[in-house]
C-alpha cells in the first residue's frame, strides 16, 4: 500500500471523527436545554398551572390566562394564514410559475419569511394598535398571522413542485378542468406535506415573544375578549423570568417546559405524517 | 371485401396527403392535415399528414425527438397545459377540427390517453376509477360501480383488483397500476385511445399482459401508440407510422413496414442503423 492510500484513509478517519463530536456537541446543547427546563420546571407543573392565572407576586397563581390566551391567539392565526398562503403558494405552483409576478411574490415572501419577528410586531403596532388605540389579542393573532403566512406559502408551493406533471397532465387528460386537477388531484397528492408546513408553522409562532410584545401585550386577569390586551405564554415568561420573584421564576420554567414540549410533539407529529405518507407518492 | 384488397386501399389511403376521403374501405377516425407543432421557436413537426382508422392499432415508432409523442400530444391537444406549445393545421376527428373547437371537455371525453408512466390518482382504486365517470354523468351509485366493474375487467384488472377496491390506486404494482389507467380512461367510454410508450416503465410480464390487452381494446377502439419497441409495434399494431426529424416518413401495414418498407429511412432505423 502506498503512502497516498494511507494519507487518504488517515483523513477519512479524522474527517468521521470530527464529524461525530461535532454532532455530539449539537445533541448536548440541545440535551442540556431539555434538562434544564425539566429540572427547573417540572416542579411548576402542577394542576393548579392549568387552573389559575397569573399571580401577584408572593401569591399561589398559575398560567391558565397565559395558556387559554396563546391558544386563541394562534388558533386565529393559523385560521388567518392557512387559507390565505395555501391559495397563495398555489398560483405560485400551479399559474405564475416562472412567471414574472410570481417571482416578485416568491421574492417577496422570501424576504418576508426571514424578517426579524419584531419588525412584524412593530408593524402590526403600527397598523392595528394605534388604529384601535391600544394593544388587543386581535392584534397580537394578527401579528402572529403574518409570521405564519410566509412559512404555509412556501412549503404549499414546495409540495406542489414536487407533484410531478405527469400527474396534472393525467387529470387534463381525462378532462377535468384545472380547478378540479389542482383541488382534487394535486392537493390530495400534497396533502400531508400541506399539512405539515401548517403544523410547523404553529410550532413556530407559538414561541413567538417578541411581535406579541408590542401587540397582545400582557394581561395579568383572565380573559378571553380578544378587544382587551391578551395574556400568553412567551411575554409572561419574558415578564417572569425577569423577576426578582422565586415564584414567578418557577412560573416561568413551567412555562417554558410546556411550551417546549408542545413544540417537540408537534414537530414529532409533522415527522410522523410526513415520512408515513412518502410512500403512496 | 378480401384481406388483401383491404389492406391495398388503406396504404394508398395512408399515403394520400390531401383530405380526399375514404372510399369506404375503412373508417377514418383521426386525419392529420398539413400538422406544424412548434416548442417556442423550434419547429417539433413539419408538415405532417396522416389518417389513422378506426378500431385498429397504429403505431408511431421512430428515433428519440423524432415527434411521435409530440403528434400523439397534439390529438387531444394536452400540450395546451405549456405556455409556448402550439399546433397549426388540422387535426379532424370524425370530421371536425378539433384543433379549433372551443370545448376541451368534449374532446378529452372522446380521446382518452394512457401516460408514459403510470399515473394513478392519488386515491382509491375504485375513486381512480369512478373520478372520469362523474366528470361527465351524473349516475346513481349503482350504475357508477357497475361502470367500474365494467371498465377494470375490460382493462383486465378486475379479478386482481376485486377485493380491495378501497385500497389506494398507488399500492398496485407498476403494470397494474398502467392497466388501472387504462381503466380509467375507458370508463368514460372514449372512442380513441392514446398510448405514449405505456409499457416503457414496465417489466416483461406486464408488458405481455398490456399488449394482449391493447389487442382486446383494437376492436372497439382507434388506438394510436408511441412505442420506442419495434418488435412491440410489429406485434400489437395493424398499421406502423415512422417518423424522422419531425417528418412522418412513412405509414403502411406493421407486416409491411417492418419487411419491405418503401422509405431507405425507415430501412436503416429497423435494421438498426441509427437511432
Amino acid at each position: 500500500m502506498n503512502r497516498r492510500v494511507r494519507q487518504r484513509q488517515r483523513w477519512d478517519f479524522l474527517m468521521a471523527v470530527v464529524s461525530y463530536a461535532m454532532t455530539g456537541i449539537v445533541l448536548f446543547i440541545l440535551g442540556a436545554i431539555l434538562w434544564a427546563l425539566l429540572w427547573n420546571g417540572i416542579s411548576a407543573i402542577e394542576p393548579a398551572m392549568f387552573t389559575e392565572s397569573t399571580p401577584a407576586p408572593g401569591n399561589e397563581g398559575g398560567l391558565a390566562n397565559a395558556i387559554v390566551g396563546s391558544l386563541m391567539m394562534t388558533v386565529i392565526a393559523i385560521l388567518i394564514a392557512t387559507p390565505i398562503g395555501i391559495m397563495a403558494g398555489t398560483y405560485l405552483a400551479e399559474y405564475g410559475k416562472e412567471g414574472r409576478v410570481a417571482s416578485i411574490v416568491r421574492f417577496i415572501n422570501d424576504v418576508l419569511l426571514s424578517a426579524p419577528s419584531i419588525i412584524v410586531g412593530l408593524f402590526i403596532y403600527g397598523v392595528v394598535v394605534t388604529t384601535m388605540g391600544h394593544f388587543s389579542g386581535w392584534a397580537g393573532a394578527a401579528a402572529l398571522a403574518v409570521i405564519a403566512l410566509p412559512i404555509v406559502v412556501r412549503t404549499t408551493e414546495d409540495m406542489l413542485t414536487l407533484i410531478p406533471d405527469s400527474l396534472r397532465e393525467a387529470g387534463a387528460a381525462i378532462g377535468a378542468p384545472r380547478w378540479m386537477v389542482i383541488t382534487q388531484i394535486s392537493y390530495r397528492a400534497a396533502f400531508s406535506g400541506m399539512l405539515t408546513g401548517v403544523l410547523l408553522a404553529i410550532a413556530r409562532i407559538s414561541g413567538e415573544t417578541a411581535p406579541l410584545l408590542f401587540t397582545a401585550l400582557n394581561n395579568q386577569f383572565w380573559s378571553t375578549n380578544l378587544n382587551d390586551p391578551m395574556a400568553n405564554l412567551p411575554v409572561v415568561i419574558f415578564q417572569f423570568a425577569m423577576s426578582p420573584y422565586e415564584d414567578w421564576q418557577r412560573l416561568a420554567w413551567g412555562g417554558a417546559l410546556l411550551i417546549t414540549t408542545a413544540v417537540l410533539l408537534l414537530n414529532i407529529f409533522a415527522r410522523v405524517i410526513s415520512t408515513r405518507n412518502k410512500g403512496r407518492a | 371485401m378480401n384481406k388483401a384488397e383491404h389492406m391495398d386501399g388503406t396504404i394508398k389511403e395512408a399515403r394520400k396527403t390531401s383530405s380526399e376521403k375514404m372510399d369506404g374501405v375503412m373508417d377514418t377516425k383521426i386525419e392529420v392535415k398539413n400538422l406544424d407543432f412548434y416548442y417556442g421557436d423550434y419547429k417539433a413537426l413539419k408538415n405532417v399528414n396522416l389518417t389513422i382508422p378506426d378500431r385498429r392499432v397504429t403505431a408511431f415508432i421512430g428515433p428519440s425527438g423524432c415527434g411521435k409523442s409530440t403528434l400523439l400530444r397534439a390529438l387531444n391537444r394536452i400540450y395546451e397545459m405549456y405556455p409556448g406549445q402550439r399546433a397549426e393545421g388540422e387535426v379532424n376527428i370524425d370530421g371536425t377540427n378539433i384543433l379549433a373547437a372551443r370545448d376541451l371537455t368534449q374532446l378529452r371525453a372522446k380521446v382518452g390517453m394512457v401516460f408514459q408512466k403510470p399515473t394513478p390518482f392519488p386515491m382509491s382504486i375504485y375513486e381512480n376509477v369512478a373520478f372520469g365517470i362523474r366528470l361527465y354523468e351524473n349516475l346513481p351509485k349503482a350504475e357508477i360501480e357497475e361502470r367500474v366493474y365494467w371498465a377494470l375487467s375490460r382493462a383486465a384488472l378486475w379479478d386482481e383488483v376485486k377485493d380491495k377496491l378501497n385500497a389506494e390506486g398507488t399500492g398496485l404494482s407498476g403494470g397494474q397500476q398502467q392497466r388501472l389507467c387504462v381503466a380509467r380512461a375507458v370508463a368514460v367510454k372514449p372512442e380513441i385511445l392514446l398510448m405514449d410508450e405505456p409499457a416503457s416503465a414496465l417489466d416483461p410480464i406486464s408488458t405481455a399482459k398490456l399488449e394482449q390487452l391493447i389487442a382486446e381494446l383494437r376492436d372497439d377502439y382507434c388506438i394510436a401508440i408511441v412505442t420506442h419497441n419495434m418488435q412491440q409495434a410489429a406485434r400489437a399494431a395493424d398499421y406502423t407510422a415512422f417518423m424522422y426529424l419531425g417528418e412522418l416518413a412513412e405509414v403502411a401495414p406493421s407486416e409491411q413496414i417492418f419487411t419491405h418498407p418503401s422509405d431507405p429511412r425507415t430501412q436503416d432505423y429497423i435494421m438498426g442503423r441509427f437511432g
